[in-house]
């Protein structure tokens, strides 16, 4: 027998490595189907959005007159009105407006093609008569149909005409509504932790604070949108659909999460360095800025992106306090009418036209994008304030 | 020889556990004190009252009088702050602050108004590592972190810090127990050299440390002061029978 001559031979050793290989079975699957989910995820939103990149634009010829300022519609030939955009027509009156050289022109210009020959050209699902999909067909082989860079994305907001909406006034309402958030939630909760970490008594008092802002961290995140909508619009009457009331809301949403990552950070620091500083005789304020803060200060940043991020991404009370606005123009001030970028994409998810399906995957993949940007800068920041320790 | 210390009937209550029953104790000027007794007997307890650390926990009362340079330093118009800049500390673990060997001396000076940013404060800097017998290891890499000298090296930096400040007395709390040998003597031959400027008060668990660098031991025991005379006599001759079961190594 094996065992006679081994004498590190234990019968029950098997079964024990057997169940730490099953643990680690187990354990790497669900890494896998994690990963999984966030692939499928992710190759789904770039192929239904990469699309959205590219825009079908076609070369027509159009007249600048006195008849096309009166009825825009005839600037272009009969045949062609129906498949280019809607939007390109409504613009040729303005044209001239600004460029009164145009009068009494024709030009041959590239313009946008109406959505659904745009869908037709991608290959997608597309509703066009006979009549307009023959004539695709022949501008195609002219050359005067092609995909080109869809800049209007990036620099439109949101529009009923599918070729004609973009994210930008979305994109810029988000990062008013988080400038908002970040002014009035970053100071707030990290004085407020500083104040319950490093002076407040440990009594009865600031034990409720702290199991109710541990709370507050877990409430469902409508509530601070109806919250918001009672205080700030009902009550302080502050314009309604505007990025301060929707950073001021988020503000109240992200504060508990600031506070209680706010609280770990500086409860990490060793107690030996506040010794230190109260031994050399320095008073709360100097320990606390000076020698504390500095080494929380990478926990406290990475709580606030946390919360950061979290705000980003929130729709629920934002359409609470109606940020759920048709908004064509980008706001230009806080006060003003906006939406954001998870508002835009739930409106577009919405809508009936085929286009804007990729403009929604495109949305969520332009939110990705931003919110990869502000962890990597926060890791950056969080990497270079890190005192070598 | 001059009082520096004068401890009378200091009480310490932790919530309800009374910690030291009424010490009377005094200590004397530009002498090395040693507080020994086993753990948990009040020595570090006491030592903290005497710059009022024990200020910062919570639910600490303290009755008595510790009196230095002739006023109770507990009375109600003393700031505790102008008291831990008086009196200095040295800690157990070496604690740096996270900065560099030169702003870790600079800080203090510069808050407390001792010294202004630029050379008079280059001076201090300079004086005081020279004084904690470390300027020579480390004048080339001022700017380099604290934390990236040896446990040592820390420890003298430490008091070269404590020294910046220029306190009376400087209180040490095990300041060599998380040292090797060599860095212990290192820092036991500075504390005789410190003792010329500076009253020391020490608190050890090691007797032989005891009984190489002070000049006065004194023994705790469950928050009671059993002995208290010339480190000498204490070691070779104590009246107690307390304080001798626990110096042959009896108990504790």
């Amino acid at each position: 027998m094996k065992n006679k001559n081994n004498p590190f031979y234990d019968p029950s050793l098997k079964k024990r490595h057997a169940s730490a290989k099953r643990f680690k079975f187990f354990a790497i699957s669900s890494l896998v189907i994690a990963i999984s989910f966030l692939v499928f995820f992710i190759s789904d939103m770039l192929q239904k959005g990469l699309p959205a990149l590219q825009q079908s634009y076609i070369q027509v010829e159009i007249s600048y007159n006195q008849k096309s300022i009166d009825s825009p519609r005839s600037a272009i030939d009969r045949s062609l009105r129906r498949v280019v955009s809607r939007a390109e027509i409504r613009q040729i009156p303005r044209k001239i407006e600004n460029n009164p050289q145009l009068m009494n022109t024709t030009k041959f210009e590239w313009i946008l093609a109406d959505d659904q020959v745009d869908q037709y050209v991608k290959g997608n699902y597309y509703k066009l008569k006979n009549k307009d999909k023959k004539k695709i067909d022949e501008l195609k082989k002219q050359g005067r149909v092609e995909l080109k860079f869809n800049s209007i994305f990036f620099t439109n907001g949101d529009s009923k005409i599918p070729e004609f909406a973009g994210i930008k006034s979305a994109l810029i309402g988000s990062i008013l509504t988080l400038l908002v958030t970040i002014m009035v939630s970053f100071p707030i909760g990290v004085m407020t932790a500083i104040y319950l970490e490093e002076f407040a008594q440990d009594n009865k008092f600031t034990q409720m604070i702290e199991v109710n802002i541990n709370n507050l961290a877990a409430i469902p995140s409508i509530l601070f949108g109806l919250l918001g909508l009672a205080i700030f619009i009902n009550l302080f009457g502050l314009p309604r659909s505007s990025a301060l009331v929707g950073g001021l809301t988020l503000a109240l949403m992200t504060l508990p999460i600031i506070i209680v990552t706010a609280r770990a950070a500086l409860r990490s620091v060793p107690d030996s360095i506040r010794q230190a500083g109260y031994g050399l005789g320095l008073t709360k304020i100097q320990v606390v800025r000076d020698h504390v803060l500095p080494l929380a200060f990478p926990g406290i940043m990475t709580g606030t992106i946390i919360g950061l991020a979290q705000a980003m991404g929130e729709t629920a009370p934002l359409i609470i306090v109606g940020m759920i606005a048709f908004i064509p123009d980008s706001p230009t001030s806080i006060t003003e009418a906006a939406t954001v970028m998870p508002a835009q994409i739930f409106t577009w998810a919405g809508m009936p036209e085929r286009a804007y399906i990729e403009k929604t995957a495109m949305g969520i993949l332009t939110l990705l994008t931003v919110l990869i940007s502000l962890n990597t800068i926060a890791v950056y920041l969080r990497k270079k304030f890190e005192t070598k320790w | 020889m001059k009082t520096k210390i004068d401890v009378q009937n200091l009480n310490l209550w932790y919530g309800k556990n009374h910690a030291l029953h009424g010490i009377n104790l005094d200590i004397y000027k530009n002498k090395i004190t040693a507080l020994i007794g086993p753990s948990g007997c009040g020595k570090s307890t006491f030592l903290r009252c005497i710059n009022r650390m024990n200020d910062l926990i919570n639910n600490v009362n303290i009755k008595g009088q510790i009196i230095i340079d002739e006023k109770n330093i507990y009375d109600k118009d003393v700031d505790e702050v102008s008291v831990r800049k008086r009196i200095g500390m040295v800690f157990q673990q070496p604690n740096p602050f996270p900065k560099s060997i030169y702003e870790n001396i600079a800080y203090a000076p510069i808050k407390h108004g001792i010294v202004k940013k630029g050379k008079s404060c280059d001076e201090l800097v300079e004086k005081s590592l020279i004084s904690a017998g470390l300027w020579d290891e480390v004048k080339d890499k001022l700017q380099e972190p604290g934390t990236s000298l040896s446990g040592g090296q820390q420890q003298r930096l430490c008091i070269a810090r404590t020294i910046a400040v220029e306190p009376d007395v400087i209180l040490m709390d095990e300041p060599t127990s998380a040292l090797d040998p060599i860095s212990t003597e290192k820092i036991e031959a500075l504390m005789l050299e410190l003792k010329k400027k500076y009253t020391i008060v020490i608190v050890t668990h090691n007797m032989q440390q005891a009984a190489r660098v002070a000049d006065y031991t004194a023994f705790f025991h469950m928050g009671d002061l059993i002995e208290y005379d010339e480190t000498e006599t204490i070691f070779v001759n104590p009246k107690q029978k307390k304080t001798e079961d626990y110096i042959t190594g009896r108990f504790g």
